[in-house]
């Protein structure tokens, strides 16, 4: 045991967890710790605003597999996270989030600064802490980091009150003792060989697949069961390449903006296999009308998922990877069936929409990412929220995990960015693209001084229709074309934008003009903002209006 | 599905916060609790909590699994009410002339309820029991004018060797 102060205790368990990357800002409080910081080799990376710092651990976090950390000041600080914290909750994301707070003896006083973090966070974390003692911080930080990553993942967060940095301590790092965390790790038996039954009995099954078989690692034990039972296999947004999506057995994503094949063949199918996803809204649409003739098995980490929104029929409380190991070995291989043909045809007869050539007058932003994915296809796929987010996930082919990266839950516009940032650093050997739309790059331009300072050379593809298009996609088919302030009118300059901050700013203006463009920003080591004008009519295509069947996916003109 | 009363009990970590975390989870989640009492229980570490709520089987069912997911919960066990006993503490200041004074006297002893104040004016009975006896108490006593009355709302417990513990 050795003495030292809070800080430095915060930053040895850091180390100890293996943190090698943070994102932070400081303010007052926080001085004692990033004193310290100071002398680390931890590598901090300075944001230029809090919530930017959230979401960046969290994209360093999905496109690793580690705990992303971020740190940020009391009051303000604490509260710009929140909305970064309640992202990475929804989509179960991993991060330990470190808040700076007023000293103990100003607790409860409205101190200048001062922010109940740990209450306003209730709801959108894990669990939380606030650290009374110094003595406290090595269980505390162990905890976190452990709860961080179990099960199923998700945020935690730890107030840090200002003399809690300052007190000394004797160090020791404890053993993890939590009774009422028990994370499931062995699988029920009876139950995978009830899954297995209903597999092989089957005619039209289909492996419906979310976010939970990509924090479990279980892609490769995904793809043995599915090939095995010669399953068709779809995924939600957070599932997205889990499965190799140019594989036969795919069938792309389900639901609102899915696969018009995926959803069809949801409904007609007579046995779903649901594994790490839970049945959101935006994938089931009309709940009453979801699957009618199928039987349902849930797979998840999350018994209390298991029920929530669907009647189960089997349920299997287990990691994905361990339970879909077991699942497959009680398996014997079934032959391509006639389920299989009627899927090739639907294929063949639904192709995802209108990837136009590179003529006409308008950039189509389908055939960008198609041309994305013909120049880069290992790249790391980062979104923003809305039509940007639907196309990326329609028109890239997908084939690796933790390479696409979107706010599902939450739909957060001003995630990709950051979170661009956060998997590049995670990445540095991949190239990490942000699909962007000008109405959510707007929400946190200001960290393009954060890239360029640090050197971080994400390349960010603006779909700039100059208006907030999901929003007047529905307008334009629900509220008779009244564009309620929709219209954000091509402001600002993107390209004199990233120039004033050092990147490197290119446009495309017509078809043309995308292949050398994106070539040109693939080659540039600094980070590079691409204005690609595209028209505000452009819209996703195929989808289930809110509310309705899957049944009843419409095909849209654009 | 029949809309029931189902009781929940409850052991937590003596932590911060644990009573926010549990009652922050009803309510984001839409569970209406009928009530809630947090005790100590014979480990220093430790509280129970009784909590009736409001709902059908699957929303038991999903308030047993979402409480079992924080941190701070140890063991969360339903209680049935047909094989679990049930108490509840009420104390009731009843305006009490001497005219009426008799009367209050003999429901008090039907209730075998107690009076643990006198005064000129009003008497303070105190009755346990189910939540029922203690409703016909009440009932029975606001002929006279009760001026106030606090209760404990229930704790509970299964009946036979069935135990509940850390």
């Amino acid at each position: 045991m050795s003495k030292m102060s809070g800080s430095e205790a915060i930053l040895e368990c850091l180390k100890r967890e293996g943190v090698d990357t943070m994102f932070g800002l400081p303010g007052g409080v926080l001085l004692p710790l990033y004193d310290a910081i100071y002398d680390s080799d931890i590598r901090h990376i300075l944001v230029r605003h809090e919530q930017a710092a959230a979401h960046a651990a969290d994209g360093y976090a999905r496109a690793t597999g580690r705990v992303g950390v971020c740190l940020a000041t009391s009051g303000p600080g604490a509260t710009n996270l929140v909305t970064g914290i309640a992202t990475a909750y929804m989509d179960s994301a991993p991060i330990v989030a470190m808040t700076g707070q007023v000293t103990t003896e100003l607790l409860g006083r409205d101190a200048f600064q001062e922010a109940d973090i740990t209450g306003i966070t209730i709801p959108v974390t894990k669990h939380s802490y606030l650290a009374r003692n110094a003595s406290d911080l090595p269980r505390m930080f162990r905890e976190a980091f452990y709860i961080a990553r179990t099960g199923r993942p998700g945020p935690v967060l730890i107030d840090l009150p200002r003399d809690v940095t300052v007190n000394e301590l004797e160090f020791e790092y404890p053993e993890i003792d939590l009774p009422g965390y028990n994370p499931v790790k062995k699988v029920h038996k009876l139950q995978i060989r009830k899954a297995a039954q209903a597999i092989m009995g089957a005619e039209r099954p289909v492996i419906y697949v979310g976010g939970g078989v990509k924090y479990s690692d279980a892609h490769e034990e995904l793809f043995e069961l599915a090939t095995k039972a010669n399953a068709p296999v779809t995924t939600t947004l957070m599932g997205i390449g889990c499965f190799p999506e140019d594989h036969p057995l795919s069938l792309g994503m389900l639901g609102m903006h899915g696969t018009k094949y995926a959803n069809y063949a949801i409904q007609e199918s007579d046995l779903i296999v649901a594994v790490g996803a839970r049945f959101d809204d935006r994938v089931t649409g009309k709940i009453a009308s979801f699957a009618p003739s199928a039987k349902i098995v849930h797979i998840d980490v999350d018994p209390a998922e298991i029920g929530k929104n669907v009647r189960v029929d089997i349920p299997v409380v287990g990691d994905a990877k361990v339970t879909l190991k077991e699942l497959a070995g009680e398996l014997s291989p079934k032959p391509w069936a006639n389920w299989n043909e009627k899927i090739t045809n639907w294929k063949e007869g639904y192709p995802l929409g209108c990837a136009k050539p590179d003529s006409g007058p308008t950039i189509k932003p389908q055939f960008v990412m198609e041309k994305i994915y013909e120049l880069c296809p290992d790249a790391v796929i980062v979104t923003e929220v809305g039509q940007n987010q639907m196309w990326a996930a329609q028109f890239f082919t997908h084939k690796y995990p933790r390479r696409f990266i979107s706010s599902g839950g939450l739909g957060t516009m001003g995630y990709g960015f950051p979170a661009a940032i956060g998997a590049k650093m995670g990445r540095p050997d991949l190239e990490v693209f942000d699909i962007a739309g000008d109405g959510s790059f707007q929400m946190n331009i200001q960290e393009l001084a954060t890239a360029v300072l640090n050197d971080i050379p994400v390349k960010v593809i603006i779909f700039n229709n100059g208006v907030l298009g999901m929003v007047r996609q529905w307008q334009t088919l629900f509220y008779n074309e009244r564009y309620s302030n929709t219209t954000l009118d091509k402001v600002p300059d993107f390209v004199k934008v990233a120039e004033a901050y050092g990147a490197l700013g290119l446009r495309a203006t017509k078809p043309s003009e995308v292949e050398p463009v994106l070539k040109e920003a693939i080659q540039s080591d600094k980070p590079t903002v691409v204005d690609m004008v595209i028209s505000p009519d452009e819209k996703v295509s195929p989808m289930v209006p809110a509310g309705a069947s899957l049944s009843e996916i419409l095909e849209l003109e654009g | 599905m029949r809309a029931l009363k189902y009781t929940i009990a409850i052991i937590v970590e003596n932590k911060p916060r644990v009573l926010m975390r549990i009652a922050n989870l009803f309510s984001r989640r839409g569970f209406n609790i009928d009530s809630l009492v947090v005790g100590a229980t014979d480990n220093l570490d430790y509280s129970r909590m009784t909590i009736s709520v409001d709902g059908d089987e699957i929303v038991l069912e999903q308030v047993t699994k979402q409480l079992n997911k924080l941190i701070n919960v140890i063991r969360v066990s339903k209680l049935d009410p047909d094989v679990s006993v049930e108490r509840e503490l009420a104390i009731i200041k009843v305006n009490a002339k001497m005219e009426s004074r008799n009367e209050i006297m003999q429901i008090v002893s039907v209730f075998r309820a107690k009076v643990i104040d006198v005064s000129p004016n009003s008497i303070i009975v105190e009755v346990t029991g189910s939540e029922n006896k203690v409703e016909a108490m009440v009932r029975l006593l606001r002929q006279f004018g009760i001026k106030e009355m606090a209760r404990t709302g229930k704790v509970s417990m299964a009946r036979g060797s069935r135990v509940m513990k850390v």
